[in-house]
């Protein structure tokens, strides 16, 4: 648990949250959009070529001496992306080089950590890592959630993200960047190699800001690596490794669409209510994640636009086969891919000049000059809960336990219609409750609710409402759904008893904390 | 004295299902323990639930322990009877849950049965979101697709889904046991506003009427008017030479269904995608059906994968003068449906001889006319349950006589 003092208080949308965490000042969710930063972005030092060898051989042996080049010391920030998400073998091998140079007190800035991270476990409770700032999926939630984290953790989106790196709110040390194909320069993508991945999009902020960058890679070719996604002029040293990432474990060979009949229907109705709020036109844009109802709806839609001639201007993924079909059946004219989860997403990353790879910073960031997320005509998210005011939430179960992390999923909540596609109830646990265990997306900003059991639009969407009022679609309010759910369920589901510490807080795109995570007994 | 039983399903990979296990004692009291998915949301009232479950069936003393994977109240209650029926054969007690307002409602004789989905009747997960595919019939299965030794785990599941489930409409339906088996799944199926009752391997008509007159002492003892329907299915060289016999063997049978996968093997025939070999069956079926002013079902598309073979399979049953086929998976419902639905085609003709009839009937005229052409009374009778069939799908609208007044 916290080893910080914080005091709490009660921010714009009701949440009791920490005004101080780790010891620096936090700012409560004032509501969306009203919130003004001021003041200059951070930078990191400035550099010279007179410290860098001229022939642009960055290579040292290994992870430790690196790292040891790099400066590290006690309580640094160290970073690293997962772009290899299940399959990242680096983030491991960071801190055991770490553990063995006794290096104590690190904070962990990944843009997630998955199961595969669970290692971790063992330098957080040797004192190796403080504590984990960034996504935490399985374990290392599991962990955290039951009070065992020295420091509190932070959850941002990848927007959030990279938006707390260029507003200094978190000043990265030393950035480790794993790369399927690099130079000896630091120039580096992910289109080739054994671990190749697409794009390296969540790497950016960590190239362009941390004081000490260094990339490891395990498949290193001779200057140039082009396209050079990482650039190499950010690059202090290059690694080479064995092997960086479980190519089986970062893309699948076959995403495939889900068999489950539930799941499919409410992809369905999901592609119906986009044809019949006329959201499907000429032009049109949309986005779709990697999940079993988003790949079935893409298939849907796809459908429904063969059928009436539409093609869409751009795509936003999360790349799959499905999309990839898309873009070369010319029923898109663009993929913008923020990563990449099959082996064609990757091939025609590598061979589509339209199928461009984006970047938090161009896609997510909030305290940017505009963003690309709230360009997107109709965006299909998940969601562990939602309540009766269209309040969603992403990161904890029902029982409180913090599993997932937010990934892009507050940055897309600003599309022009924002969709959550989720079953009504998980085995036994309503999705649709009275309030949403943790709040990770406002309500204004979700528009409607697919379920198995029909479609909740929320009321401020009278333009919605109308679009799609002569059409047969099951429109019901979302609190009939809730309660036929709750009849299914056996009642109303009991709340988690949760201890007082705050174990995490929730950050909103902005930077303001939107909710905390207490913790689990 | 102790004595130790189990029921139900527990593992990882078992969703909506329990484990219970249950050792009488002699003393002591109950002894709950539990291990649920949904401990804090629902571990209070799954205890209460079982406690309650054990004083219904009145045992007293007992240890009992439940794995618990998110199953839902009225499986639990299930597996708990089931287990306790098992330590205790001769308790005759019934634990019932609630009967829902949601499954009340009526059937009636002549209803759409486009489609029928088979859920195997000890499976949870299925049930409760068969209904939201919209099958015109969901059949709770007792015969095939559950093992002999869990036979009486399912007649407990299939009761209670029946007194709890929401179907959403879809025609209630359950098939039994061949008999005699059949005749004992009725006594829990029977009080609990089932529909229709399938028939499986029908070679005779004294087994419906066996099957009629038990349900009818059944409804008798329980004050029930509603009558239940009878769907027999001819899976048998001898069934299909007796076609019409069992079709009318009794009025409360609404409609015959074919099953030709046991047929097939039945008459020594492999069975292949074009269906040459069961072409005779399937006509006798229809012709029996009909001859016995009952509804002819063609069988199960059992590969849910492929699509197209279905559509194919579903437009040559319609061909044939089937209206109904069944299936195994939710995704298959549209395609039968559509596959039955009248063509555009169809329905313009059809909405034009309605009219002709409809016309001729105010102006009392005894002779329906179309233009030039006489038109018959059985083409008349078509027309009417096209026209209807288009309705009840969506192809055409309630008013549609509104565009041709003028």
């Amino acid at each position: 648990m916290s080893d910080e003092g914080y005091k709490l208080e009660t921010n714009a949308a009701g949440r009791i949250v920490p005004t101080t965490i780790n010891g620096k000042p936090a700012v409560p969710f004032q509501g969306v959009g009203k919130y003004r930063p001021a003041g200059r972005k951070a930078a990191p030092p400035v550099a010279t070529c007179a410290d860098y060898p001229g022939d642009g051989n960055k290579v040292l042996t290994n992870l430790k001496t690196a790292l040891i080049k790099a400066g590290i010391e006690d309580g640094m920030t160290i970073s690293t992306h997962h772009h290899f998400r299940n399959g990242d073998l680096v983030a491991n091998r960071v801190f055991d080089a770490c553990a063995e140079i006794g290096v104590k007190d690190l904070m962990w800035f990944p843009s997630a950590s998955f199961p595969c991270h669970e290692p971790i476990i063992r330098h957080l409770d040797s004192g190796v890592v403080h504590h984990i700032e960034g996504s935490m999926n399985g374990p290392l939630g599991e962990y955290c959630s039951r009070g065992k984290m020295r420091g509190m953790g932070v959850l941002r989106s990848h927007g959030g993200r990279y938006r707390a790196v260029q507003d200094g709110e978190v000043h990265i040390d030393i950035a480790v960047i794993a790369a399927p194909t690099a130079d000896p320069f630091g120039n580096a993508n992910g289109l080739t190699g054994p671990s190749a991945c697409g794009l390296l999009g969540f790497a950016l902020a960590d190239s362009q800001f941390a004081d000490r960058v260094i990339v490891v890679t395990d498949n290193l070719i001779d200057f140039p690596c082009v396209p050079w996604q990482i650039h190499g002029n950010y690059v202090d040293f290059v690694v080479k490794m064995d092997r960086i990432g479980d190519p089986t474990k970062i893309v699948s060979g076959t995403t495939e669409i889900t068999r489950s009949p539930d799941r499919l229907l409410i992809a369905e109705l999901t592609a119906r209510f986009i044809k019949e709020a006329g959201i499907m036109k000429g032009g049109f844009s949309f986005q779709a994640g990697a999940g079993g109802i988003s790949l079935a709806f893409v298939t849907f839609l796809e459908k429904y636009m063969k059928e009436t001639g539409t093609k869409a201007r751009f795509v936003r993924g999360g790349s799959t086969k499905y999309l990839v079909k898309l873009l070369e059946e010319g029923l898109t004219e663009y993929i913008l891919d923020g990563q990449t989860f099959d082996l064609d997403g990757i091939r025609s990353m590598r061979e589509n000049p339209k199928h461009v790879n984006t970047s938090p910073f161009t896609s997510y960031n909030y305290h940017g000059k505009g963003n690309f997320a709230s360009m997107v005509d109709a965006v299909v998210l998940g969601a562990t809960e939602v309540d009766v005011n269209f309040n969603a939430n992403v990161v904890t179960h029902s029982d409180g336990l913090l599993l997932h992390g937010i990934g892009g999923w507050q940055n897309c909540l600003f599309s022009k219609c924002t969709i959550l596609s989720i079953p009504s109830f998980r085995d036994r646990i309503p999705v649709i409750v009275d309030e949403v265990t943790t709040l990770c997306g406002p309500g204004e900003l979700v528009d409607v609710v697919v379920t198995e059991r029909g479609i909740a639009i929320n009321p401020r969407r009278e333009d919605l409402i109308d679009a799609v009022s002569g059409s047969d679609l099951p429109i019901r309010p979302i609190e009939e759904i809730k309660a036929e759910v709750e009849k299914i369920c056996g009642g109303k589901p009991a709340k988690p008893k949760l201890g007082d510490e705050v174990v995490a807080a929730i950050k909103w795109v902005d930077g303001t904390v939107i909710d905390c995570v207490r913790r689990v007994p | 004295m102790t004595k130790t039983c189990d029921a139900g399903r527990c593992g990882e990979k078992i969703r909506s299902d329990c484990f219970v296990s249950l050792e009488l004692r002699d003393s002591g009291g109950i002894e709950l323990g539990l291990k649920s998915k949904v401990e804090v949301m629902y571990g209070g009232s799954i205890r209460e639930l079982c406690l309650d479950v054990l004083e219904t069936l009145g045992v007293k003393n007992a240890v009992v322990t439940i794995e618990d994977q998110g199953a839902l109240p009225f499986v639990i209650s299930a597996r708990l009877e089931t287990a306790v029926k098992r330590c205790l054969p001769d308790n005759d007690g019934e634990y019932l849950p609630e009967m829902l307002d949601c499954s009340t409602y009526k059937s009636q004789r002549r209803r759409f049965r486009r489609s029928r989905l088979y859920l195997p009747g000890n499976e949870p997960k299925f049930m409760i979101n068969a209904g939201i595919h919209k099958p015109d019939g969901i059949i709770l299965d007792l015969e095939d697709s559950v093992a002999p030794a869990e036979k009486d785990a399912a007649r407990i599941l299939v009761r209670n889904a029946l007194r709890w489930v929401d179907f959403y409409g879809a025609e209630r339906m359950v098939r039994i046991n061949q008999l005699p088996a059949g005749l004992e799944d009725l006594n829990y199926i029977v009080p609990h506003n089932v529909h229709v009752i399938l028939i499986p391997k029908c070679e005779s008509s004294q087994q419906v009427r066996q099957i009629d007159e038990r349900i009818k002492e059944i409804l008798d003892e329980k004050n029930i008017e509603e009558p239940v329907f009878l769907m027999p299915i001819i899976e048998s060289a001898l069934g299909v030479i007796k076609a019409y016999e069992i079709a009318s063997a009794s009025e409360n049978i609404v409609a015959l269904a074919v099953g030709l996968e046991d047929y097939t093997a039945d008459i020594g025939a492999e069975r292949t995608k074009e269906g040459k070999e069961s072409f005779f069956a399937r006509s006798q079926i229809v012709n029996a059906a009909r001859a016995a002013n009952v509804q002819p079902i063609d069988t199960v598309f059992s590969d849910v994968k492929d699509m197209e073979g279905l559509r194919q399979s579903t437009l040559e049953a319609r061909s044939l003068g089937f209206e109904g086929k069944g299936c195994i998976h939710p995704r298959q419902l549209k395609v039968i449906h559509e596959a039955f639905a009248p063509t555009e085609g169809e329905i313009e003709r059809a909405k034009r001889i309605v009219l002709a009839f409809e016309r001729a009937e105010r102006e009392g005229l005894g002779v329906v006319s179309l233009g030039s052409k006489m038109i018959d009374p059985p083409v008349v009778k078509r027309a009417l349950r096209t026209v209807e069939l288009a309705i009840e799908m969506g192809l055409l609208e309630k008013n549609w006589r509104d565009e041709y007044v003028r």
